[in-house]
């Protein structure tokens, strides 16, 4: 199963043919399992990670930290989801530390992300304060570094 | 002017030029070669590892150290032999680091061989052992191993090759070039035989991390094999390191120190940087070690069918990162198909027969390369066969 996992997780455009033969599984016993593992939720998504900076796409991300305070009866659940259905934001995640809760936020300019935070993250009644980041360069996204790596200097034959 | 020839001894005269050197000048020079010629990890040396490497760089530790290696390396290589094979191994006088096992290797036959005593290796075998017996003084008896026994030593093979000259066996499983393992009861055979004839075992287990489908047994943790062993091992495989060149031989007291008196007078210690490094590698590598040997599982799995299925018969290799496949289907020798392979379809494997005489009619194809690379190389192998 987690055989699976690493391999998709790597490359998710991989054939269940060839998972069978990396695995060692039947084509279908992979199809099966692949099926279940969508099914159950565990695969959430296939997703392509995108250098968009060479597209000549201006995106803007920023990460914004905010404190929080928690009302009577609602935890931190109930703020997170309902700042997660903002398309703006990409990530969301509660964090120890000076803040509670670490957001990514994706825009087309500063001006956008800004009024983003403004208007829409500090008037909400939980939101006690934010702090805004930023992002000037991204070097690694989702374990896959966005720059050139050094070509191998491998012998070509060794003994 | 001196005359070269005159002045090279007698004894370098007698070691055949390697085989391997002819395929890799024939590489050279040739663009866009998928080589499957390789001997060592495709992986770059964890970054944990190369970490531990700059920090010590940067804390200035540029010393030679004690000749043994340093003392926190050799309880970390004692260490992970008590745990992996419950062998113990006292780190202040039974653990010799070295400059990678061939260093080890070259030390062991010289410490043990005397001119005109015999040493056993099997073959096909890693191409060093012959030359390094021949160096030392000694002589090579190679014994043939066969694909119908899947590369394996047997006690009765062993047991003929032994003679009133026989000093020293070389074992080395998992095998390079074969891919071939042994088992324990097939390791025990061997140690009946080493009982009965009194021998020394200088075990190669370089890949001992590297095994599919079952543990590695490691030959001195045999009954009574400890005392009668020197045990070869290294990071260059398990932990990607090979240029770092760190390895390390551990024995009997008498035998080791043997070892370090040539060592302390000829090599002095292994480069400080790396023992840094692999101090590093056998305290916190586990993960990255496992993920590589996952990686390499399932590249053999699929490589390996593949061959099969072009009529190239390859028997299962359960350790190493080696396929041995026949060419005996297509009709050519070894040497021919790697050769016009290489000029027609731009695949660089090494002719079999470079390892020993009867692994003539197999290639030896290294499958530590990426995955990409290796369907490619199945489909240009598959292209020259049509
Ligand atoms: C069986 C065997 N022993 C020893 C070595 C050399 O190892 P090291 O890099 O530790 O000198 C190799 C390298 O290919 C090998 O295959």
């Amino acid at each position: 199963m987690n055989e699976i996992l690493e391999i998709i997780e790597q490359d998710p455009k991989k054939d269940p043919s060839e998972i069978a033969l990396l695995t060692g599984y039947s084509e279908k016993e992979v199809q099966t399992r692949i099926k279940e593992l969508e099914d159950s939720g565990i695969i959430r998504k296939y997703k392509a990670v995108i250098d968009w900076d060479r597209v000549g796409e201006e995106y803007v991300y920023a990460i914004i930290e905010l404190k929080i305070t928690l009302g009577d009866r609602s935890g931190y659940d109930k703020i997170a989801h309902r700042i997660a259905s903002f398309n703006e934001v990409r990530s969301i995640r509660l964090i120890s530390g000076d803040h509670d809760l670490s957001l990514t936020v994706r825009g087309q300019s500063m001006k956008d992300v800004a009024f983003f935070v403004a208007e829409k993250i500090a008037t909400l009644d939980q939101v006690q304060n934010t702090v805004t980041h930023f992002v000037l360069k991204t070097y690694k996204e989702d374990g896959v570094p966005l720059f050139e790596q050094e070509k191998s200097r491998r012998l070509a034959i060794s003994p | 002017m001196i005359d070269i020839k005159k002045t090279l001894s007698d004894k370098i005269k007698t070691v055949p030029p390697s085989g391997i050197r002819k395929y890799f000048d024939m590489v050279i020079g040739m663009d866009d070669v998928i080589s499957l010629g390789v001997g060592e990890p495709d992986f770059v040396t964890p970054w944990h590892i190369r970490e531990a490497c700059i920090y010590s760089l940067e804390k200035g530790f540029t010393s030679y150290t004690s000749n043994s290696g340093l003392i926190e390396l050799r309880e970390a290589i004692s260490d992970s032999f008590h745990n992996d094979y419950g062998v113990d191994y006292n780190p202040e006088d039974q653990v010799l680091v070295t400059t990678g096992v061939s260093e080890a290797a070259d030390l062991a036959l010289r410490a043990v061989v005397n001119p005109g005593d015999e040493v056993i290796l099997h073959e096909p075998c890693y191409v060093s052992y012959k030359p390094g017996i021949i160096l030392s003084g000694g002589t090579p008896v190679p014994v043939s191993t066969t694909r119908d026994n899947e590369f394996r030593l047997t006690g009765e093979q062993l047991e003929g090759a032994v003679t009133d000259k026989t000093k020293a066996i070389i074992l080395s499983y998992p095998n390079n070039p074969t891919g071939a393992v042994m088992r324990k009861q097939d390791l025990e055979e061997i140690a009946d035989v080493v009982v009965e004839h009194d021998l020394l075992v200088i075990s190669d287990e370089v890949y001992d991390k590297l095994t599919y489908n079952g543990k590695h047994t490691c030959f001195s943790s045999l009954n009574g094999m400890e005392d009668c062993t020197i045990l070869l091992n290294g990071l260059s495989k398990s932990h990607a390191m090979t240029g770092l060149r760190v390895g390390y031989a551990m024995g009997p007291p008498g035998l080791i120190s043997a070892m370090l008196l040539i060592h302390q007078y000829t090599m002095l210690c292994a480069p400080i940087t790396a023992q840094m490094g692999a101090i590093e590698a056998l305290r916190n590598g586990e993960a990255d070690m496992q993920a590589m040997v996952r990686e390499y599982n399932r590249r053999r799995r699929f490589f390996v069918t593949g061959l099969n299925r072009l009529g190239l018969d390859c028997f299962e290799p359960r350790g190493a990162f080696y396929a041995f496949p026949s060419v005996e289907s297509t009709g050519m020798t070894s040497s021919q198909f790697a050769e016009e392979l290489l000029q027609q379809q731009k695949v660089a494997v090494v002719p079999g027969g470079v390892f020993g005489q009867c692994g003539d009619g197999f290639l030896r194809c290294s499958y530590a390369s990426g995955l990409d690379e290796l369907k490619t190389a199945l489909e240009r192998i598959e292209e020259f066969l049509s």
